[in-house]
């Protein structure tokens, strides 16, 4: 490794081992109790029991299980709808006002509707980490269309493409490099909206898993499930941030 | 093929402007009123001629060409293209753009392809690219983005792309626009090679005299707006010229330079 690579590597590493030192010593002197308010220790003790005995997988997978689920559905729902919308002006005018106000109602407030729609069960979180992605995709893709270089436009009459190639050989590539930040950002709203919803509906998941050690006045497991979420999203980002190494994705970005 | 005839052709706009370009030209000036761009224009461009146009910038050389081209429509008047009528763009004309028209998500190799995508047989779809990009110099480039070159190898990328399809009329809007001094004297030879090798009909927009001057067959000058044509040169001078040595030439720069209102620039 170079001297480039080592220093990438451990400054965030440096730096978590600074919020780790802080933590043990906040979890001393704070003057809460051991079970208020664990340490790291404490923590790691937790985090090895509910590595060993298989619990922290399940509750990820079935986290994870719901939030590619649910943003699968956004994705495959909002971008072809934004780029519809983005290039049909009427539509835009006819469906702007509807979208800017669906999209400020939180998807937390769906939870009493999504439990009596979808029930008990993976359906109605799916539903909620839907909601979560679909209207900022929505959004940034009408944006992202609306922003094309009217210059594509002409190339693609000049050449005479049929409808069909303006949509698959022009607005798609062109909008690829303003959607990757946008998918970024849903799925980390995704990722946030997961857990609280099951904190509801259902009996798994890390959101549950946060409730029920909770219950159990289990803090340690508490911090333990906080830890797993946040190492996760930095997994999900990292992949989705894979995507902006094909040169013919990235090209927006130089 | 490649003969256009324009007749009558007219333009006007709509002043979208709340206020006039100038502030103390607005005699006359209100919002929503017409203004005539292009007025009566009657021309004829002969088969596989390089014409250049020039004229004052803002006086509708761009709205001219971008209506043949059928980007754009007129008021009134016609232009044919081989007789025909043009009522839209075609891949017969193609037009090159003042700014980098190469689809950025595409490489040099598929920008080239791009008129050619319905070609059945693949062997000969590549054959000619291969030809095309070899033309323009860009040969070891194939599978680079256009990011990746510099702007006279984009503009020669651009222009591979237009010829490949093997169109009957080339427009070109200023294409040589910021491109550094070196560059843009090179890119005057090539397009000069090119229409000498290909014979296709080419407009040519500029607003630099000399290169207007050192390229066309035949140098057209619009007056300001709106644009009427105030001058028809015929050039019949071999490929290269020299400025400096051809007499007559020399001549027809200063009267071009004095019909564009400068005198002392010389």
């Amino acid at each position: 490794m170079n001297l480039e690579g080592a220093k990438r590597f451990l400054g965030p590493f440096a730096i978590f081992l600074a919020l780790l030192a802080l933590w043990g010593l906040a979890a001393q002197y704070a003057g809460w109790s051991e079970s208020a308010f664990p340490g790291p220790r404490a923590a790691a003790v937790g985090m090895w029991e509910l590595v060993a005995s298989g619990t922290l997988l399940k509750h990820s997978v079935a986290s994870l299980f719901r939030v590619t689920t649910g943003f699968y559905l956004a994705v495959v729902f909002a971008i072809p709808l934004g780029m519809i919308l983005g290039w049909w002006k009427m539509g835009q005018v006819m469906f702007n006002s509807l979208i800017q106000f669906l999209r400020p109602i939180s998807p937390l407030a769906w939870i009493p509707l999504a439990m009596l729609w979808f029930g008990i069960g993976d359906k109605p979180a799916i539903f909620l980490i839907f909601l979560s992605s679909f209207f900022p995709l929505l959004v940034s893709t009408i944006t992202a269309v609306r922003r094309i270089d009217p210059l594509f436009f002409q190339v693609a009459a000049n050449f005479s493409f049929s409808k069909l190639e303006t949509i698959s050989k022009i607005i798609f590539p062109a909008i690829l490099p303003s959607i990757l930040p946008a998918l970024r950002i849903s799925l980390g709203i995704a990722w946030l909206v997961v857990v609280a919803a099951e904190m509801i509906a259902v009996k798994s998941g890390l959101g549950y898993l946060i409730l029920d050690s909770r219950n159990a006045l289990r803090m340690d497991y508490v911090l333990d499930a906080m830890i797993a979420i946040g190492l996760i999203g930095i997994c999900l980002d990292r992949v989705i941030r894979l995507l902006n190494r094909i040169k013919s994705v990235s090209w927006g970005t130089k | 093929m490649g003969n256009i005839v324009i007749k009558d052709l007219c333009k006007e706009f709509i002043e979208r402007r709340s206020e006039p370009r100038l502030a103390n030209s607005g005699d006359g000036f209100r919002r929503g009123q017409t203004v005539p761009v292009l007025q009566h224009i009657d021309l004829e461009f002969r088969d596989g001629e390089l014409v250049c146009i020039l004229g004052p910038s803002g006086c509708g050389k761009t709205t001219l060409i971008r209506i043949i081209a059928g980007f754009d429509k007129g008021t009134s008047g016609t232009v044919l293209i081989d007789g025909k009528e043009v009522d839209g763009p075609s891949s017969d004309h193609i037009f090159v753009f003042q700014h980098n028209g190469l689809l950025p998500w595409l490489t040099v190799w598929n920008n080239v392809g791009l008129g050619l995508r319905n070609m059945e047989r693949p062997e000969e779809k590549a054959e000619l690219i291969q030809e095309y990009i070899d033309a323009v110099n860009l040969t070891g480039f194939e599978r680079h983005y256009p990011h990746e070159l510099s702007g006279g190898m984009q503009r020669r990328a651009e222009l591979a792309r237009a010829l490949v399809v093997n169109p009957e009329v080339l427009f070109m809007d200023e294409p040589f626009a910021g491109l550094d001094f070196l560059t843009r004297l090179k890119m005057r030879e090539e397009v000069v090679n090119m229409h000498q090798l290909f014979r296709k009909t080419v407009i040519f927009i500029t607003h630099d005299i000399d290169e207007a001057l050192v390229m066309a067959d035949r140098v057209i000058l619009f007056t300001d707006r709106p644009a009427r044509v105030k001058a028809d040169h015929k050039l019949e001078f071999p490929h290269p010229r020299d400025l400096q040595c051809e007499v007559e030439l020399e001549e027809l720069r200063k009267d071009v330079y004095s019909a564009l209102g400068v005198h002392y620039a010389l």
